[in-house]
């Protein structure tokens, strides 16, 4: 096993290939997550940013023209061998959706849900307060936890949808555009959130919103795409360096905004 | 700005201000099919109210006729027009029971195969299956009619005995069950491929397995549908006629006996029908009064499962 040497990379990618059929959507990237730090990953629209984001839990396993090359690595094991289990992958590495896809249960039962399907044997009712808590959420809903979770605001839906990935006690949560749906005050109340996460979780944001990359994140990376339509990865690095000092040019237009 | 507007002259005195064409104008083909298409509702509203005329009008007069009471109706257990025995119970308990092994099968069946077609199987299996399902609901009732006489009756005999009857209501009351469910397994997919794939996916990133997701997000979801396609298929049990006519017996019979003939309401408007009576005789007069009460029985059970669909349009967004 390989475990050692990867041991401080939350996800490791090598030599990755993401393909829809013929297509290759992403080609050749080789990416290193920190843990507990704050990752975004910008890019132009179809630069295949949710490809790779949702290649990390195999959330494009339902896609059935989804094919894939090379290695992701977590805690030392492709997720992709034959022998792994993507449920037992999903429980350690959470998702967060672009937009706010509450079920349509009780508050409590959508925090409770994925808690009990994992065999959590601990007391549900704190387990619910607690991620509501650190959702920021419990202030707002601590009188109503029977409602139903569609009848909140977008704002608090998406930070219902955060509680609800915590309470799975992931080490990784992947989000895709969270805040896409959102007006600026929700958005800087989940950017906080995610700062007071990433003491105790691995964040991956995709974003289209430069300033929340710039702010709300400790590394990220940036994609683009090729002639044919393959994206790929530019230049990865620390947040400060890549927007005040950006190594490729293609980066430097993306972030000024003179791309396209 | 304000201002500007009143001192304006007033737009028909300024000559300078090039008319604008604003008047209504014909358009005959829109006015035609307008018309045409509130023909077409208005034909099928006019039919349901003439029937619901008609079938009031003959009941009325099985109602008035001497002997018959609503008390009697509905109370007692014999059923023979003719000589003046007119509780319509026994022929309602046919139908609870045909209808109720009908249920048995198509509703557990349909729905499994439903969730299997929406949620396992892939793109390939489902476009074998699904055309094989549809020619299931296009087979002819009286063929299935048929088939409980000379299959499911045998096989039933073989399973349970001689006690088994020719004619029993559980023989066609099962078949019943094969003939609805298409009916129960295309609609309840419906309602579960209506489920967005949101959900699924918030399921599957929490670590929910297939059957976690099926069974505890998107069937819950689906519920509001599924149930309404589960009150369609009772209505539509009730309502059939050919399968019972067939294979469940000719005569009314009052028992819970599942193995013995029984006949039920549409069995019965079927025979007596077929057969010739004459023209306002108690027989003639019955199968109106039995008519409205089927008719009733299936609006109510439609218009619970409007209820409950509109109930399920609420759930998302
Ligand atoms: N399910 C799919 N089947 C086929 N092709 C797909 C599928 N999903 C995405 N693609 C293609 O893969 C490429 C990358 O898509 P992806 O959604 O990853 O882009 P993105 O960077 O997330 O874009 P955006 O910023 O608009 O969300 C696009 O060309 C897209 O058309
Ligand atoms: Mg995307």
């Amino acid at each position: 096993m390989t475990h050692e040497t990867n041991n401080h990379y939350a996800i490791e990618t090598r030599g990755v290939n993401l393909y829809y059929g013929n297509f290759r959507a992403v080609k050749d990237v080789d990416l290193q997550i920190v843990p507990q730090k704050i990752t975004a990953i910008i890019g132009p629209s179809g630069c295949g940013k949710s490809t790779v984001l949702r290649s990390f839990n195999r959330m494009n396993d339902f896609v059935p023209s989804f094919r894939m090359e090379g290695e992701i690595l977590f805690h030392g094991q492709n997720i992709y061998a034959e022998d792994v289990d993507p449920v037992m992958v999903r429980q350690r590495i959470g998702m967060v959706f672009q937009k706010p896809n509450p079920f349509p249960k009780s508050i409590y039962e959508n925090v409770a849900w994925g808690a009990r399907i994992n065999g959590y044997k601990g007391n549900l009712d704190e387990l619910v307060e607690q991620t509501l808590r650190d959702a920021a959420l419990w202030d707002e809903v601590k009188d109503n936890l029977k409602k139903s979770g569609l009848s909140l605001s977008g704002g608090q839906q998406q930070r219902l949808c955060i509680a609800r990935a915590l309470a799975v006690k992931p080490e990784i949560i992947l989000m895709d555009e969270p805040c896409s749906a959102l007006d600026p005050i929700a958005t800087l109340k989940i950017e906080e959130l995610m700062r007071e996460l990433s003491r105790q979780y691995t964040i991956i944001i995709v974003t289209h919103n430069m300033q929340q990359a710039a702010r709300a994140s400790d590394y990220t990376a940036f994609f683009t795409m090729d002639d044919d339509r393959a994206g790929l990865m530019v230049e990865y690095g620390e947040t400060h360096q890549i927007f005040t000092n950006p190594r490729d040019q293609r980066t430097e237009d993306y972030i000024t905004g003179r791309f396209g | 700005m304000q201002k500007e507007l009143i001192t304006h002259p007033p737009l028909a005195d300024a000559g300078s201000i090039r008319a604008i064409h604003l008047k209504k104008k014909p358009r005959l083909g829109e006015m035609f099919i307008q018309g045409f298409l509130f023909f077409c509702g208005a034909v099928s509203i006019l039919t349901t109210l003439g029937i619901i005329y008609e079938l009031g009008k003959e009941s009325l007069l099985f109602f008035q006729m001497p002997g018959v009471t609503l008390i009697e109706f509905f109370t007692r257990t014999e059923w023979q027009p003719t000589i003046g025995k007119f509780g319509v119970l026994p022929l309602v308990t046919a139908t609870l029971m045909t209808t109720f092994f009908a249920m048995l099968v198509a509703l557990p069946l349909g729905l499994s195969a439903a969730i299997y077609l929406s949620e396992y199987a892939s793109p390939r299996a489902r476009s074998i299956l699904k055309p094989i399902l549809e020619i299931l609901a296009g087979v002819p009732t009286v063929v299935y009619g048929y088939f409980a006489l000379t299959t499911m009756t045998p096989f039933l005999r073989l399973l349970f005995g001689d006690q088994v009857q020719v004619y029993n209501t559980l023989s066609a009351g099962l078949v019943m069950g094969i003939m609805i469910l298409p009916l129960v397994c295309s609609m309840s997919e419906d309602a579960l491929s209506a489920v967005p794939q949101s959900l699924r996916e918030a399921a599957y990133g929490l670590g929910g397995t297939r059957l976690e997701t099926a069974l505890q997000v998107v069937v819950p979801a689906a519920l509001s549908g599924i149930i309404a396609a589960f009150i369609l298929a009772i209505s539509r049990a009730i309502g059939e006629t050919m399968i019972v006519a067939l294979a469940a017996g000719a005569g009314p019979n009052f028992t819970f006996n599942p193995f013995l003939s029984a006949e039920t309401l549409t069995g019965y408007i079927a025979r007596i029908s077929g057969g010739d009576v004459a023209y306002d005789t108690p027989d003639y007069n019955s199968i109106f009064a039995i008519g409205l009460l089927l008719f009733g029985a299936t609006l109510l059970l439609n218009i619970l499962s409007r209820r409950l669909v509109a109930r399920f349009r609420e759930v998302y967004e």
